[in-house]
């Protein structure tokens, strides 16, 4: 291929311009990314940065964009795809011809939604980018009561830094359990556990009537009539994918690039990578899309090798997805997959099978019919590892009782 | 080939551990221990793939 074209400069597209050279490629490349900033890494954002260690400088990920011989198209994001012409027009009013391309748009923060009363306040953030994160940073530095709205894992990292910062602060949530449809019932529940150790007033199992206030938000008014004080909202009720710019291009889309085992997208030399991918994946056995750092830097390496290979290459992207959260000053590992716990689980059984959750230093697995298809770690992150590699080479729930 | 680790950035999340463990160990203190500071020339794509997979991005290989 003479000329591949990456479209997003966040971690996927990063990773994917490094896989491609490593793989061989010795046309040009060249990155579009929409945000002005020299790429960053999203992980320190609900931590570091917003409890005010890190500045956005540290946030840098290392590329070198010249050793790489990559041509960075930053601050301008693809409008318009031709998969015909095999052209991409750019905000700038350029337009791109490619042989191969890379998706890597990821997705954006979902909104305050539109019908919540008192949405439009002041004092109402999302936290997505670095931007974000410096807005909601210096907000923060005024000491405000803080509600978090949405307990997902960046809501709880929020929490987390609040407390941190000895300021206030409540989280509320739909789901009985925050995170249970994540790590199952019993591992969630310790999760809350820790919350509420640490001082955050947690109301699970309601919703938001609406936000309160004169120009600034001033109170949280909950389904059951609840009232919460805070002169600052967090809204972290998750993402959409950036598939806009493709509508009508003939990639499929729905939620998120619609793409085969392999990461390719349903056209010919476009492979896609990163929160936007959405595949079959075989470990799993169902399409998904994951929004985690781990899986970013691996589908990457897989769609570079895809794209530069072509429909000969078969090996289908099969991992045994893996993330972490930092809570309250602990480690909270998973790698594989459950919908434990709630009605029409997956997980039939999770057993701790190293520490305990009284010292909440744990290793708990996950069964699903006669496998082992997940782990949880707590503050043990070798022992993580350790079962990841077991869980990837096909471990039997029976193999439990000697595996310690 | 050298390995260096900033010790601010890792976090213990022990990956390296899986992609090079003949270099790289986290024991249960929960800290990383390499086990060799120049590894020998063959276990350079395994430690390729520690830097890589570092979500912290703390490894890097001089030389």
């Amino acid at each position: 291929m003479k000329r591949i074209v990456v479209v997003g400069g966040s971690l996927a597209g990063l990773r994917s311009l490094e896989a491609l050279r490593k793989e061989g490629h010795d046309g040009e490349l060249i990155l579009v990314g929409k945000e002005p900033h020299p790429p960053y890494d999203r992980p320190p954002l609900s931590k570091q940065v917003l409890r005010g260690e890190w500045t956005a400088d540290k946030t840098r990920l290392r590329f070198d964009a010249s050793a790489l011989g990559v041509e960075l198209s930053l601050g301008v994001s693809a409008t318009e795809l031709d998969p015909r012409a095999q052209t991409l027009a750019l905000s700038n009013g350029r337009r791109l011809s490619y042989d191969g391309l890379v998706i890597a748009t990821g997705a954006d923060a979902r909104p305050v939604p539109a019908t919540l009363p008192g949405g439009a306040l002041n004092g109402v953030f999302t936290l997505r980018t670095l931007d974000d994160a410096l807005a909601l940073q210096a907000a923060l530095s005024t000491r405000p009561a803080v509600c978090v709205i949405g307990a997902g894992f960046i809501g709880l990292e929020v929490a987390s830094s609040c407390r941190a910062l000895g300021l206030p602060c409540t989280v509320v949530e739909p789901l009985a359990v925050p995170l249970e449809t994540k790590i199952g019932t019993p591992m969630a529940q310790l999760v809350a556990a820790m919350h509420r150790d640490a001082g955050v007033v947690l109301y699970t199992g309601v919703g938001v009537a609406g936000l309160e206030g004169a120009g600034s938000v001033e109170r949280v008014r909950l389904t059951d009539g609840t009232v919460v004080q805070a002169q600052l909202v967090v809204v972290g009720i998750g993402v959409t994918p950036n598939v806009a710019w493709l509508a009508g291009s003939g990639v499929a889309i729905g939620n998120g690039v619609e793409c085969d085992a392999t990461c390719a997208s349903s056209v010919p030399n476009i492979v896609a990578a990163g929160d936007i991918a959405r595949w079959p994946n075989g470990f799993v056995g169902e399409r998904m899309r994951v929004e985690h750092w781990t899986h970013a830097v691996e589908q990457a390496a897989h769609a570079a090798r895809r794209l530069l290979q072509g429909p000969s290459f078969s090996e289908p992207f099969a991992p045994v997805p893996y993330f972490w959260s930092d809570q309250h000053g602990v480690k909270i590992q998973f790698a594989g997959h459950t919908r434990g716990g709630s009605a029409g689980a997956d997980a039939d059984e999770v057993r701790v099978v190293e520490g305990s959750v009284a010292e909440r230093k744990l290793v708990a697995l996950y069964g699903r019919k006669d496998r082992v298809v997940g782990v949880l770690a707590l503050g043990k992150p070798a022992r993580l590892v350790h079962y990841r590699k077991r869980i990837a080479d096909g471990m039997a729930w029976s193999e439990i009782e000697h595996a310690v | 080939m050298k390995i260096v680790v900033d010790f601010d950035l890792c976090q213990s999340h022990a990956l390296c551990t899986q992609a090079a463990p003949e270099v790289f160990e986290v024991r249960d203190d929960g800290f990383l221990y390499i086990l060799q500071e120049t590894p020998p020339e063959n276990l350079r794509g395994k430690v390729q793939k520690a830097v890589s997979e570092c979500p912290t991005g703390a490894i890097q290989i001089e030389g």
